[in-house]
This record gives C-alpha cells, sequence and structure tokens, in this order.
C-alpha cells in the first residue's frame, strides 16, 4: 500500500477544498493506493486491512479476484467509517476515475460524520477490527482452529439476529426487579395492635395468600419479560457458552452492529455520495476533456437495470428531487393541496432553501424515513418505477403493477430490518423445560425452508436445548422445532396467525 | 498477504465437500463434460452460512423502465451490489486439477501407488533456461533484466531525469540468463482402450465405459507423464479410431472379440516394445462373443501374448440386458488366479467405483 502519487495528491486537495466550500464536513481522510489483489482483499474483509482469519473472506476474496479477472466486475471504490476515515484507490485507473473516486469518497466521509444513524458507530473500528482478529487468534491457539472456526460459523449464521435500533436506546438486557406490592407483598390486612396478629390474619390466610402471590407471579413470570430482539445478546448473558464462546459472540455482535447503520442508509448514502461527486467534478474539477468519461462511469454507476434496484440512482435522484422542491417551495400543505395541473407545473416560490433542506435530510434520516418522507407519486411516474414478482406460471419475473403506493409499501418493505425477517425470542423457559421460543414476526413472505432448518440447528448450538420456531408458511402458522437429534415441523394453525400453543 | 490463509481454508473445505460427495460425481459425469485442459470444473452448490432470511420467489421487489403491469420484467440482477451484498443463489464452480481429482480417487479407493514394470524409472536430466545470472556469455544478455537493474540504479542513485529517461547500463547492470537442470522422469506408458460396439451395447453402457475410462485415465496420468492413449472399437471387426469417435460410436453387429485383441497385439507389437513400455490394455464389452470358438482364440491370445508383455489386463463387462455375459465366465474359468489380468463386473453407473478399485487396486 502506497500513499498518493503528488499528483493525486494535488487533485485531493483541490477536490476537498471544493467539497468544503460546498459545506461538507468531513473526518479527516486517508487515501491509501493500492493494487488489485489488495484492492480486492480489503473488500474481501469488509473494508478493513486486518480481520479474524475465516474462510468466508477466502471465499469472497476468491469470487471477486475471479469477476475482475474475468473483467465482470471492478471495485472503484472502498471506504471505512473510521476517524479518521480510509479510503483506497486502485493503481493504474484513470486520473477522471481516482478523482471521481476522491470526491465520491468524501460525500461518503460527510454521511459518516454527520448522520446520526452512524453516531453509536466506534470511529475506532480499525483498531477495534484488529483487535478481534488478535483475541479470535488466540482462542485459536488455544482451543484449536476448526473449534472456534466451526463455533464462528454457527455465530455468522445467526449474525443477523440483532436488534438495529437497540444502540439508540437506554436499554438493559437484565430485567429490574419491580416490586410493586411494596412493604406488604402478600397483601395481608392491616394490623395495628400486634397482639391480634393471629385472629385478622389466620395462618392459614396467610398461607392461602402465600400461595396466590406464588400462582401469579408463576402465572406472568415469562423470561424474558419483553420478547427480545437482540438475540446474540441474550445469547451472550444467557447460553450456556464457555468464557471465550462469549467473547468471539460478542466479537460478532460487536461487527455486525457496526456494520449494521451502512445497512440501513444505503440508499441515502450512495445517494449523497454520488449527488456530491458528479456536483463537485462538473462544476468545480473536470477539465473539458475528461468530460465524457466522466459522463460514462457515472451513467454506469446509476444505470437500473429493469429487474434490479439501484441505491445510487434512487439516491441521488430522490436527494435532487428534494433540492429542488424546497427551492421552488412545492412541500407543505398549500401543494398538498393544489389540483390546478397547470398550477402546480408552474408552482415555483423561489424559497432557495433546497441545498439546506437536503443537509438537514442527510443528518437525520436513514432509507426508511428517507423514502416513506420524501417517496412521491409524481416521483415514481418521471423515473417509471414498477413493482416486480414471480409468476409461478410462466416462472418469470413480471411486472405487477405500478402504483405508487405499492412501489412505496414494497421499498420500504425491503429496506425495515434491512430486507432480514423479524424474529424474537418469545420464552427462554417454553413449555416450563428450558427450551427456545422464537417467533418471526411474519410481514407477508415466508422464510426459505432450507435455511430456515440449517439455522434452527444453529440455534440449538447455542442453547444446548431444544428450540423452537414460529412461522407462517404458506398461510399456515407452522412450529418448527430441533431438539439436537431431529427436526420437526407441524402446523400448530391455519391462517397466518403464529400463536405457539399455550399448555 | 494474510488473505491467502483464508482462501486456502476455503479451497480446502471445497475440496472436503467434493471428497464428500466424491461417488456422486464419480457416477453422474457432469465434470468431464467441463474438461479444460488439465482441470475439471465441479459444479458445487455454494457453500453458504445459513441465516434465517425470506424466501427469493415471494419477494419481489422495485425496478425502473418501461413496460406496463403483466410484462416480463429483467431478471433481478445483482446491479452495482457492493462487496459481499449477494451471495447465494448461484452454483459455485470449483476448479480441480486432474492431478488433485486423481488424489481424491486415489485416497477414495485407497489405490496403492503404481510401481512401473522392472521398478525402474529412468530419469534424464534436461537443462532448461529459466534462470538469472549476474554472470554469462554476451549471447545470452537479458535486454529487460538488464535495463530493470540499470534503471533501479538510477532511480536509487537519484540520477533519473523522466524529462530525458536515457539510461546507460554498466558492468554490474548486466543480468544473463542461465541454465537450470531439471530431471524428467522417463517412465512410457500406453492404455490401449477396447470397447465392444455391437449391437447390444446400449447408450448406458457406452455412458459407463466413458466414465470407467476417464477415471482411469485420471490415476494413471498422474503416474505417467505422457502417457499414451489408443482407442479401438469392435464388433465383429476392430479398427483404430480416435477418442471422439471412441465414446460416440453406435455399431450394430455381431461381435467378435478376437478381433480387438488381434489388433491390440499388432499394436503393441509395431509401437510399444513391451520392455520399453508399461502397457496397459482395456477391454470392455457385454460379454456376448460370437462362438466358442472366437473365445478360445482370445484366451489363447492372452495366455501367449498379453500376460507376458503387458502390466496388467483389464477386462470390464458391462451389464446389458441383451448379452449373456458368458465371456467373464470363460475367462474366469480359465484364469483363475492370474496376477496380470483383472476382471471387473460392472453391473451400473454406481459400481463404477468398485470396478476401478478392482482395476487399479493391485498397483501394477
Amino acid at each position: 500500500m502506497g500513499k498518493l502519487t503528488p499528483e493525486l495528491e494535488r487533485e485531493r486537495v483541490r477536490i476537498l477544498k471544493a467539497a468544503e466550500d460546498f459545506g461538507l464536513d468531513c473526518f479527516d481522510t486517508i487515501f491509501e493506493l493500492v493494487t488489485y489483489e489488495q484492492i480486492n482483499q480489503i473488500a474481501a474483509y469488509g473494508g478493513f486491512p486486518v480481520r479474524y482469519p475465516h474462510w468466508k473472506f477466502g471465499m469472497e476474496y476468491e469470487h471477486l479476484s475471479k469477476s475482475y479477472e474475468y473483467g465482470l466486475s471492478k471495485i472503484y471504490e472502498m471506504v471505512i467509517n473510521n476517524d479518521p476515515c480510509y479510503a483506497y484507490l486502485m493503481e493504474g485507473n484513470m486520473m477522471m476515475d481516482q478523482k471521481l473516486v476522491m470526491a465520491h469518497v468524501y460525500g461518503h466521509c460527510d454521511f459518516f460524520k454527520n448522520n446520526v444513524w452512524f453516531s453509536k458507530t466506534n470511529r475506532k473500528m480499525m483498531d477495534q477490527m484488529a483487535n478481534h482478529s488478535v483475541r479470535i487468534r488466540r482462542y485459536m491457539d488455544r482451543y484449536g482452529y476448526d473449534t472456534v472456526e466451526s463455533f464462528i460459523d454457527t455465530c455468522l449464521s445467526l449474525e443477523n439476529l440483532i436488534d438495529r435500533y437497540s444502540p439508540y436506546v437506554e436499554k438493559s438486557i437484565v430485567p429490574k426487579v419491580v416490586d410493586n406490592q411494596g412493604q406488604n407483598p402478600l397483601g395481608l390486612l392491616r394490623v395495628d395492635k400486634p397482639y391480634m396478629r393471629h385472629y385478622i390474619n389466620p395462618p392459614a390466610f396467610v398461607e392461602q395468600q402465600k400461595q396466590k402471590v406464588q400462582d401469579k407471579f408463576m402465572a406472568t413470570q415469562k423470561f424474558p419479560v419483553n420478547a427480545e430482539k437482540d438475540i446474540l445478546n441474550f445469547f451472550i448473558h444467557y447460553a450456556p457458552l464457555e468464557e471465550w464462546q462469549q467473547d468471539v459472540l460478542s466479537i460478532i455482535r460487536d461487527e455486525a452492529y457496526y456494520y449494521s447503520p451502512q445497512g440501513m442508509t444505503k440508499t441515502m448514502n450512495e445517494g449523497w455520495a454520488s449527488y456530491w461527486h458528479s456536483k463537485v467534478m462538473t462544476e468545480k474539477i473536470l477539465d473539458d476533456s475528461e468530460i465524457i468519461d466522466f459522463a460514462d462511469h457515472h451513467a454506469g454507476v446509476m444505470t437500473m437495470a429493469p429487474g434490479g434496484y439501484n441505491p445510487y440512482k434512487v439516491g441521488i435522484e430522490l436527494m435532487r428531487d428534494i433540492e429542488d422542491r424546497w427551492n421552488k417551495g412545492r412541500f407543505g400543505r398549500e401543494w398538498e393541496d393544489c389540483d390546478d395541473v397547470r398550477e402546480r407545473k408552474n408552482w415555483d416560490k423561489k424559497l432557495n432553501i433546497g441545498r439546506e433542506k437536503i443537509f438537514e435530510v442527510r443528518r437525520v434520516h436513514n432509507d426508511v424515513t428517507f423514502i416513506d418522507q420524501f417517496l412521491t407519486e409524481d416521483f415514481c411516474v418521471r423515473h417509471k418505477m414498477f413493482v416486480y414478482k414471480h409468476d409461478k406460471k410462466i416462472n418469470r419475473w413480471v411486472i405487477d403493477t405500478k402504483d405508487f403506493k405499492a412501489i412505496k409499501a414494497k421499498l420500504l418493505f425491503m429496506m425495515t430490518n434491512f430486507g432480514q425477517p423479524i424474529i424474537k425470542i418469545e420464552d427462554a423457559n417454553f413449555e416450563n423445560r428450558g427450551e427456545l421460543l422464537l417467533t418471526h414476526v411474519h410481514e407477508g413472505i415466508d422464510m426459505q425452508p432450507d435455511f430456515l432448518n440449517e439455522t434452527l440447528k444453529n440455534v440449538y448450538k447455542m442453547w444446548s436445548r431444544p428450540v423452537n420456531l414460529v412461522t407462517v408458511m404458506e398461510g399456515d402458522g407452522h412450529l418448527y422445532r430441533f431438539d439436537g437429534q431431529e427436526l420437526i415441523q407441524k402446523k400448530i394453525s391455519s391462517g397466518p396467525q403464529p400463536e405457539p400453543q399455550k399448555k | 498477504m494474510s488473505i491467502r490463509e483464508d482462501q486456502s481454508r476455503f479451497r480446502d473445505i471445497i475440496k472436503g465437500k467434493v471428497k464428500e460427495n466424491f461417488r456422486k460425481f464419480v457416477s453422474q459425469g457432469e465434470m468431464i463434460g467441463k474438461r479444460e485442459n488439465e482441470f475439471v470444473k465441479i459444479p458445487l452448490p455454494q457453500i453458504d452460512i445459513p441465516n434465517f432470511r425470506y424466501g427469493p420467489k415471494q419477494q419481489g421487489g422495485v425496478g425502473q423502465g418501461q413496460g406496463e403491469p403483466g410484462q416480463e420484467a429483467g431478471e433481478p440482477g445483482e446491479g452495482q451490489g457492493q462487496a459481499g451484498s449477494a451471495p447465494g443463489e448461484h452454483v459455485l464452480e470449483v476448479e480441480m486439477s486432474l492431478d488433485e481429482l486423481a488424489d481424491l480417487l486415489g485416497e477414495h479407493l485407497e489405490l496403492p501407488r503404481i510401481e512401473p514394470k522392472g521398478g525402474r524409472s529412468v530419469e534424464s536430466l534436461k537443462s532448461k533456461y529459466t534462470g538469472i545470472a549476474p554472470v554469462g556469455p554476451e549471447g545470452l544478455r537479458n535486454f529487460k533484466q538488464s535495463y530493470k537493474k540499470a534503471l533501479r540504479r538510477y532511480i536509487t542513485t537519484g540520477t533519473y531525469n523522466p524529462e530525458d529517461p536515457m539510461i546507460v547500463p554498466i558492468r554490474p547492470d548486466f543480468r544473463y540468463r542461465s541454465t537450470k537442470l531439471v530431471t524428467k522422469p522417463q517412465t512410457q506408458a500406453v492404455v490401449i482402450y477396447m470397447m465392444d460396439v455391437s449391437g447390444s451395447m446400449g447408450d448406458e453402457q457406452k455412458e459407463i465405459v466413458r466414465l470407467e475410462s476417464f477415471w482411469i485415465n485420471t490415476w494413471l496420468k498422474k503416474h505417467y507423464k505422457g502417457l499414451e492413449t489408443r482407442f479401438i472399437i469392435h464388433d465383429a471387426a476392430a479398427k483404430e479410431v480416435d477418442e471422439d469417435t471412441f465414446f460416440r460410436t453406435s455399431e450394430s453387429g455381431g461381435t467378435l472379440i478376437s478381433s480387438a485383441y488381434k489388433l491390440a497385439q499388432q499394436m503393441i507389437e509395431t509401437d510399444y516394445p513391451p520392455s520399453e513400455w508399461n502397457i496397459y490394455p482395456f477391454h470392455f464389452s457385454d460379454g456376448d462373443n460370437w462362438s466358442g470358438e472366437d473365445t478360445r482364440l482370445c484366451v489363447r491370445l492372452l495366455k501367449e501374448f498379453f500376460i507376458p508383455n503387458v502390466n496388467l489386463f483389464s477386462y470390464g463387462q458391462v451389464e446389458s440386458k441383451y448379452g449373456s455375459g458368458q465371456f467373464l465366465k470363460d475367462l474366469q474359468k480359465e484364469f483363475p488366479s492370474e496376477p496380470n489380468l483383472t476382471l471387473s463386473q460392472i453391473e451400473s453407473k454406481d459400481k463404477i467405483l468398485d470396478s476401478i478399485k478392482d482395476f487399479l487396486g493391485k498397483g501394477k
């Protein structure tokens, strides 16, 4: 890895200057010049120079280097959320590409630093990752490579079972003991004179009251008290794990939380960076000879295949749309209520607060709220957006509808929980046998059965007691159960109401 | 690079998968179709870390472009996906060298290493110009290396001027090509495949022969660099063909096994003196010979010519619903224990591996 060449360094300073003039506010950013092998390695490692040893990085690397060698794909840009930010440029790319990447990277850096959803991420992740690697290597030395690797496999299989919003809420996993009965937990009658005690509260009554409280306690006592979404954290605290296993699991969890905001803001983040690379490049940096190449590459990044969602494209267009609307004052009650086509077409209040608005948007929104608030019907029509679905009869993907509400619902669904099923721990003492009961919050889409089975086995590996999962398959409630020997699937209810059986 | 460690670990896992499913691969023959030089591509289901996820078919998504409801949308692609965003669905193609496959086969069947005939393995020394040395004759001066050295010297001493990039090499810059000695094993081997293509040999039988020959070839190639292969097909008459024809022809008619044996004998006599060559004739048939007379001729040929002269003569009888399978029985009667002759019966595709074990298990 090398420092930038003097020529690139000159451009970097110019680009940074231009970006800052526009109001971007970035962490210091360190650019490294790397070979394609290095960039493939770094990309396989999720952006970092060092990770713990695991074959999945090797698989990713093999995939990336193959696609590069066959000319199928090429990584242009790589930047990590850290203070300072690290970004990588590939040796031998065109000067114009390098500039474009730098401008794009500064967009990301600004986003990392200022978007509220990134505010809880570890800004020294570079060091943290290296630290994780050291810890895991140490465990491998002590407990054996295969043992640790297979445990990591199990952890990674459950990696998505985190509560993406929990970093923003102060909450402890250990339940607070609430004693709302105060000093009189049994509900005995008031005794003013001590000698009257046995008459007012005879021993039989006291026993009876005790039993009542006990029963009530048993009936309400559920553990966890509220369904728990941060399943990894729950396992760290309550699963029968060795100390090293707890540590490995917490490493995987830390990393999952670190990457989580990038999933939550993919569209915005890429849109923001693309908006700025295009602005900075076309207005400040490009010289005339480069404009064609720039347009070509920019368009390449922005293509949206008919059957594919491109966050760069949707992101940049929405950002521009917001800027334009707020510049012209096309928002608020008056605008919403206006039905006159001609009036709407020429609507321009010359507010010129668009730029300000998008800076605000990049500060407070994530993809879900971004789409929810700023995707408009006009926009969908203008960009010819549609929902596609799989047609079983012809085994093809077909356009389902162009209805605005459907598009928006679909997009929001794709983005909620990063397109992952929401799964909760409902009961860790299911049927009073220490079994685990998970429920899948079914939102109209079934989980993939083969993956479900395999993952459930991994949940069992963690919990060491039988595990159960309630979900909906093809319209009916099903309970999946794995007890270490065999996997049972049974129908427990008709219709999409997954209610666990109560015994 | 630290990723190499993970990569080799990944490759080990893949090899483990191939090993696990080895029997399946052998009988399916998927891999043979994807042969490229010394590599085969083996389709494996992507190894994936399972997690709870949505099934793709119900999911759908949002796209952009022309079209009305009901019209076809493109395949959902990865689009601009960033690194690692879309693993899954596709099949992984693993490249393995034939050498590695042979190792797997050997390991799986616990095949012994082949001892070349007479235990002799002549090695010859050959010199190759692969090295670079600081001294040597002017005729072998390597321009590129010398230039690089000179350039490096210019840059390190700070005398390089990009405006006037002239490089003048001096004596210590010069580099010369130099020879290195390599040993080459000189064992020579030839495999002669003979196949009965009479009417009773159907497509399935041929497929079995094809798969079995592939694996036998792979194994022998590992032990003999520069293995030669010859192909003979026969019905009532025998002829030599190329590999392609060998596997594709379907003839019909009677069967005279001796015709093939005679041709093989002729081949060996003219091209492969048994004192210098390791010879492996393989004969596959459904065991339905034309007459007892011809079978007796075959036995005589085996006794008098093949068994004394070859490393191993292998006869594989493929089960066919038309064949009587008499030939195998005759041979068994005639040669109850002959170390240089192996007989094997292949009932179905699944038995290919066992049959290979019969053939190659002797380590000859």
